[in-house]
This record gives structure tokens, C-alpha cells and sequence, in this order.
């Protein structure tokens, strides 16, 4: 990759940054239709491995962004020296986290300075409350969504029991949220779920 | 620096403070670093009430850019401005990102394995119960709400209705439900003037 495809690379990246509302995982069919069909920078499998990957790992969705930088650089180092693939690898990922933050970023920090600063007014007061309900609403929609994509190709009702102990798990008790996650990953492993 | 944070009430007593507490809670993160937010710096740390925490929740979500990412800058910029916002930002994302470059390259090499399917299928469950669950304590949390918990909680069950019977997208619901939600909540905060 020459210095203006990473300039691009950059340029795709901070664009992209404000359009990501509801989560950075809606950006992924842009990423794709950039970096897959646009630019084949990427492969099919890498891209979709990057997102699968992200999703699972610990940390926030974003980082799938991340992978994807990382692969792009590794890819731009074909035939070379590991070293020489490792930094491509490390400033692709670099270049990526930081276009696709940066400007968000920035956003958040002022507008949430700005409504801070005028936080005794009605509409600002009236706008924080306002959207409270909603979001947990969301919120739940979301636990129901991911409920229905475990139960999906599994056998009938144990997905649902899981999830359902789960959630009185976490609304009743203080039981660290990791041992949830291991008796998870063991009964699937096992293939209870 | 501000009212959030009154006297005698926890709060992080410098950034790398905050360095820490956020590179614990996304390690813990998976399927979403929502849930472990929420216990991590609600109920562990106390650094944020749970009312508190739905209404920065509800900024951070409605501002593009991930939600958690900017959870973690408003809450480490009230604290300690942008060395704060900056140490915060980086505990959420430097472990896990060395996490995932590990897995990725793991991964490759293990990729079609049954039981590594199967423990993602449960994981992924167990994440479902994770959000439903804290989902139902901030649900709670709206009793001290402008509108009462019967409005409020009315409000938050449409949300639900619109995502996921009428498949609304996020914008209309952000836009018609929320909007109407703000309009029905300056009403009743203008009867009701603040304590």
C-alpha cells in the first residue's frame, strides 16, 4: 500500500466516525463495501472473522474495527520480514482505531461539556430523563435479540432456560458476572445448549 | 467540579484510578461491557447511582461513536478532564485489543472445532441474561423519574414493543418514542419544580 492508501485508509475511517449512532457495529456494511469490495484490502473471511471475533472477545464491539485494521496491514506486508509485517500490521490497526474515534470522540467530549455546563436548564434536564426509559427499553430489546440468536439452530427451550437464570442471576443476586459466562461457555461446550 | 459528585459520595481518586476500573470491567465484557458497567461503577464502586447511570447511559447512546467509548469519556472527563477522559477511554480498550490480536491469531488455527462452537452458543445465552437482567434493575431505577415508574416504565416497554414486535429502526424510535418521552418529561419537570 502506497502513502495515499493509508491516507485513504484514514480519510474512509474518520468519515465514518459520526455515522456510527446505535453502536459501532452498524458501520460494518460500510467497512465492508470499503474495504472488501472497494479496495479488496481485506478478504471475505478476514473481515468476517474480525467481526465474529470482536463480538465474542471481551471489550467494547468496536475493536472488530481494530482486527480489521490490523489485517489490512498485515496484508500490505505480504512477502516481507515479520518485523516489517508486524508494524504494517500494528499502524494499520493504529490508523483505524484512531480515524474511527477520533472525531466521535471529540463530539462527545463537548457536547456532554455544553450540556453539563447548562445542566440546570429544563430542556437539558427534560432530554437526560426523557431518554432514560427508551434506552432501557432498548436495552431489554437487545438481551432479547441476542437470546433469540443463541436459541437459533439449538435444540428448543435450554437456550431460553440459560438466558432466563441469567437474568435472575444478575436482577437478584451479586454473583460475579465471569462464573455466569464460564458455567455458559461449559454447559455449550458440553453440549447442553 | 460538579453536582454529581457530592460530598462523602465514592469517586475515583485519580485517573490511573480509572485506568484500572475500566481495563477490569471490559475484560469482563463479553457480549456487550454494558451489564459489567453497571455493576462495576454502580454497585461495586458506587461512583454513579443507577439513576445516574441510565441518564449518561441515555447521552452516550444517543451520540455517535460507540456507546460505552463514550460513556467512558464523559464519566473520566467529569472526574478529571481530558487526562480522565483519556485514561478511561484507554483502560476499555488497550487489554482487550492485545486480547483479541491473541485470539485472532489463535483462532486461525483452532477455527472448526465443535465444542468451541458450542461454548460461543452458550456464552452467547449467558450474555443474553447479563443485559435482560440489568435491563430489569434500571427498570427499577425509574422510580425516582420525573414521570412516575408507570409512565416511565409505559415509555421503556414501547421502546421494547418498537425494536422487537414492529421492527422499528433505532432512529425512529430514538426520534418518535424518545422525543415525545423528552417533550412529556420538560411537562411534567415544569409543573414540578426541582427540590
Amino acid at each position: 500500500m502506497s502513502a495515499g492508501d493509508w491516507l485513504q485508509l484514514l480519510a474512509f475511517h474518520l468519515s465514518v466516525s459520526l455515522l456510527a449512532v446505535g453502536g459501532a457495529v452498524t458501520l460494518a456494511p460500510d467497512l465492508h463495501r470499503f474495504l472488501v469490495d472497494g479496495r479488496g484490502w481485506l478478504s471475505e473471511t478476514q473481515f468476517g472473522t474480525s467481526l465474529t471475533l470482536a463480538q465474542v472477545a471481551p471489550g467494547p464491539n468496536v475493536l472488530f474495527i481494530a482486527l480489521a485494521g490490523w489485517n489490512v496491514g498485515v496484508n500490505a506486508g505480504a512477502g516481507q520480514p515479520d518485523a516489517i509485517r508486524l508494524a504494517l500490521a500494528a499502524f494499520g490497526m493504529a490508523t483505524s482505531v484512531f480515524g474511527v474515534l477520533a472525531p466521535s470522540s471529540l463530539l462527545a467530549l463537548v457536547a456532554t461539556r455544553w450540556s453539563h455546563r447548562h445542566r440546570e436548564r429544563l430542556a437539558i434536564r427534560a432530554f437526560r430523563q426523557g431518554m432514560a426509559p427508551i434506552v432501557v427499553g432498548l436495552l431489554l430489546s437487545t438481551a432479547w435479540l441476542l437470546a433469540q440468536a443463541a436459541s437459533a439452530g439449538a435444540a428448543g427451550w435450554r437456550p431460553w432456560a440459560l438466558t432466563a437464570v441469567c437474568t435472575l442471576l444478575v436482577w437478584r443476586t451479586r454473583l460475579h458476572l465471569v462464573w455466569m459466562l464460564a458455567m455458559g461457555a461449559a454447559l455449550g461446550a458440553a453440549g447442553w445448549v | 467540579m460538579t453536582s454529581a459528585i457530592g460530598a462523602g459520595v465514592p469517586a475515583p481518586g485519580r485517573p490511573a484510578d480509572l485506568f484500572w476500573a475500566f481495563s477490569w470491567l471490559s475484560l469482563q465484557g463479553f457480549g456487550g461491557v454494558l451489564a459489567v458497567v453497571q455493576r462495576e461503577l454502580v454497585e461495586r464502586r458506587r461512583w454513579l447511582t443507577n439513576a445516574q447511570f441510565v441518564e449518561d447511559w441515555a447521552v452516550a447512546q444517543v451520540l455517535p461513536g460507540p456507546n460505552v467509548c463514550n460513556l467512558a469519556l464523559m464519566f473520566g472527563d467529569r472526574h478529571f478532564g481530558w487526562r480522565g477522559a483519556a485514561a478511561a477511554l484507554g483502560g476499555l480498550l488497550a487489554f482487550p485489543l492485545l486480547l483479541l490480536l491473541l485470539l485472532g491469531t489463535l483462532y486461525a488455527q483452532h477455527a472448526d472445532h465443535p465444542a468451541m462452537a458450542g461454548a460461543l452458543r452458550g456464552m452467547g445465552a449467558v450474555a443474553a441474561g447479563l443485559i435482560a437482567g440489568t435491563g430489569l434493575k434500571l427498570l427499577a431505577g425509574l422510580r425516582s423519574h420525573a414521570l412516575g415508574l408507570p409512565l416511565a416504565a409505559g415509555a421503556s416497554a414501547a421502546a421494547f414493543a418498537g425494536a422487537v414486535v414492529l421492527r422499528w429502526p433505532l432512529a425512529a424510535i430514538v426520534l418518535v418514542l424518545g422525543g415525545s418521552t423528552c417533550l412529556l418529561t420538560a411537562m411534567y419537570l415544569r409543573r414540578r419544580p426541582p427540590p
